[in-house]
């Protein structure tokens, strides 16, 4: 897929790697309230707006509404908007480049007009929006165009919709990702596991690994294109390494010990930190891919495991019983002394490092319940997003603003399923999955 | 003639299974896996027989129990452990992996972990009554595989718990 500069639109598009600097009024015009929604408030009304249906500049077809539908879901998934419902237009949209009534949009309440238009030629589709202020009687941000093959479409939808809602909230797009997870099927006591990979809501599922060994908690690297899992393949619990475009994977530490598992990759790729166990004691290492070379961290005789590095690479937090039950721990990646940054009531587990670096999310036991949570990284300002009797294993969308996590119901008729909530606690929500599904792992952001 | 040739082939069968399944002889009790187990129970021999694998599971039984968050073993389970350890002192050809599990109230990773000192701790136990360290070894499932599946004290009891899963002769 590429992006391209459309000749009717040549004066109001940007380069994708524009795109985040967006202008978000003309030139010597001020408005008083410009359309933004501030994630951090404490109280969000959904912002109405209205997508009709992408216009077909030829060959579109189908795809036209099914773009829009996927834009419209994008959107009023993150519980920040809400679509007006189109039978109460008063006008319709006539064609791309035609002047907008702002008027009857207005009546409407529709703060945001999505227009945009979709061609395909030959298998080769070409989409393109503009987004309005309609309360500023303006555009807000420069049109921008999506190219790609016909079996792009979902992925350049949700592009369409990242512009969107980065030009609303001033986040970081998240959108266009992926989400690698374990697919669980059969009974509670005979359960299987696969790999499996989809797009962030859900769709275009794909199977990584057959059910014939177990597997679980899946990681990718910082560039999206290799996965660290555990495999039960050998009878013994081992780190394995994914190549995602060949889905094909290998062992990745012999070594001594016994079962060696909770990897995790560093910022740069190179690096594996993870949890080996030997004589009963599990203790976290760190393992570089180009020169094999493994280093101990952590020579404790408690429990070491789910480490996750800073962003910067400098720092690995990590959780550790060595104070009698599970808190989490930040450390340097040479080892050394780690800080414990989890205080409150309960056991802390997971502590998985936000993209942004400002926060560590974060599984809480206390009392019978399981929390998602999220705390900054010298452990103040903890917060609570979630509660139930089974949340675990946050992983970050690519912009830090919203944790999926494994949610697993009780009894023998109990199943796991995936949910994603916002940092704020808002927008909690079911993943679509085929079946029964754990261990997410968000992507980054695809390029 | 036809009889022996499919004894062989379950004989065959079980080889494979071990090459990528500690859980091969089934989980005996209750919820038991089904389908392999058939197979399983062939090649056990009979209960009755003190040399048989399937008087270690049912006679002497396979597997001991831990409390919450515990790897020490109880009297109880020391008392199992006792007699698993006579019995594979004489009976030299048998080799187990010994796993760990844990219920259902732990994180994934943790519970890993937890499985592994528990296995480590019936390994030690069995080793300090005189079987050769180089005939067991220990693996855990934290809590991806539950014997017992309601979510009450009941079944947790049940889940925390260690296997010793009797391989043949000639290595796990």
């Amino acid at each position: 897929m590429r992006q391209m500069k459309g000749s009717a639109l040549m004066n109001r598009i940007f380069a994708l790697a524009l795109a985040g600097l967006a202008v978000w009024t003309a030139p010597g015009v001020v408005f008083a309230e410009p359309l933004k929604i501030t994630i951090t408030d404490g109280n969000i009304e959904p912002l109405p707006f209205a997508a009709p249906t992408f216009i077909d500049e030829g060959g579109a077809g189908d795809i036209a509404q099914a773009i829009t539908r996927v834009v419209a879901a994008d959107l009023q998934g993150t519980g920040l908007f809400t679509q007006i419902d189109p039978a109460a237009y008063i006008s319709q949209v006539a064609s791309f480049d035609a002047p907008v009534s702002y008027a009857d949009w207005k009546a409407i309440n529709a703060q945001a007009l999505i227009v945009g238009a979709v061609s395909n030629n030959g298998g080769q589709i070409s989409v393109k929006f503009n987004l309005f202020d309609v309360f500023s009687d303006a555009q807000l941000g420069e049109g921008l165009q999506f190219a790609g093959g016909e079996g792009d479409w979902r992925r350049i939808a949700h592009k369409v919709a990242d512009q969107i809602y980065s030009r609303i909230t001033g986040e970081g797009p998240y959108f266009d990702s992926r989400v690698v997870y374990v697919s669980v099927s059969g009974p509670k006591d005979a359960r299987q596991r696969q790999l499996a990979i989809m797009d962030y809501d859900g769709a275009n599922v794909s199977y990584l690994t057959d059910a014939a060994s177990i597997v679980l908690a899946p990681r990718f690297s910082a560039a999206g294109d290799r996965i660290l899992y555990t495999s039960f393949q050998s009878g013994f619990p081992r780190i394995m390494l994914m190549d995602l475009a060949s889905a094909t994977s290998r062992s990745i530490a012999d070594l001594q010990g016994n079962m060696t598992f909770a990897p995790r990759f560093s910022p740069d790729g190179d690096t594996v930190v993870f949890s080996l166990e030997s004589g009963g004691n599990t203790d976290l290492y760190a393992m570089s891919l180009s020169s094999g070379q493994v280093t101990q961290l952590t020579n404790a005789p408690s429990i070491e495991t789910a480490p996750s590095f800073s962003p910067d690479g400098s720092q690995i937090a990590f959780e550790s019983d060595r104070s009698g039950s599970q808190q989490i721990y930040i450390m340097s990646i040479g080892g050394g002394e780690p800080t414990r940054v989890s205080s409150g009531e309960g056991r802390y587990s997971t502590p998985v490092w936000s993209p942004r670096g400002d926060l560590v999310a974060f599984t809480k036991q206390n009392g019978g319940r399981f929390h998602i949570g999220v705390m900054r990284t010298d452990g103040s300002e903890e917060r609570l997003l979630t509660a139930s009797y089974l949340d675990e294993g946050p992983t970050w969308a690519p912009n830090g603003r919203v944790i999926m996590f494994t949610r697993e119901s009780p009894g023998a008729t109990g199943s796991a399923q995936l949910f994603s909530v916002d940092i704020s606690g808002r927008a909690l929500k079911q993943v679509p999955t085929e079946g029964a599904a754990a261990d997410p792992a968000w992507s980054p952001l695809l390029p | 003639m036809s009889k022996i040739s499919t004894m062989f082939l379950l004989v065959g069968a079980l080889a494979l299974s071990a090459c990528n399944n500690p859980d091969r002889f089934g989980a005996g009790g209750a919820g038991g896996a089904g389908g392999a187990g058939g197979i399983g129970v062939g090649g056990l021999g009979d209960p009755n027989n003190p040399a048989s694998p399937a008087y270690f599971q049912q006679r002497i039984g396979d597997t001991v129990r831990f409390a919450i968050d515990q790897h020490t073993l109880t009297p109880e389970a020391q008392a199992t452990l006792t007699a698993q350890a006579q019995w594979m002192n004489q009976n030299p050809g048998y080799t187990a992996i010994i796993e760990g599990h844990a219920d259902e109230q732990g994180t994934e990773a943790y519970n890993l972990a937890l499985g592994a000192r528990r296995a480590t701790s019936v390994q030690q136990f069995l080793i300090a009554q005189g079987v050769a360290a180089t005939r067991l070894q220990t693996t855990s499932y934290g809590k991806l595989k539950p014997l017992a599946v309601c979510s009450e004290e009941s079944c947790f009891a049940q889940n925390r718990r260690a296997k010793t899963a009797l391989g043949a002769t000639g290595g796990v």
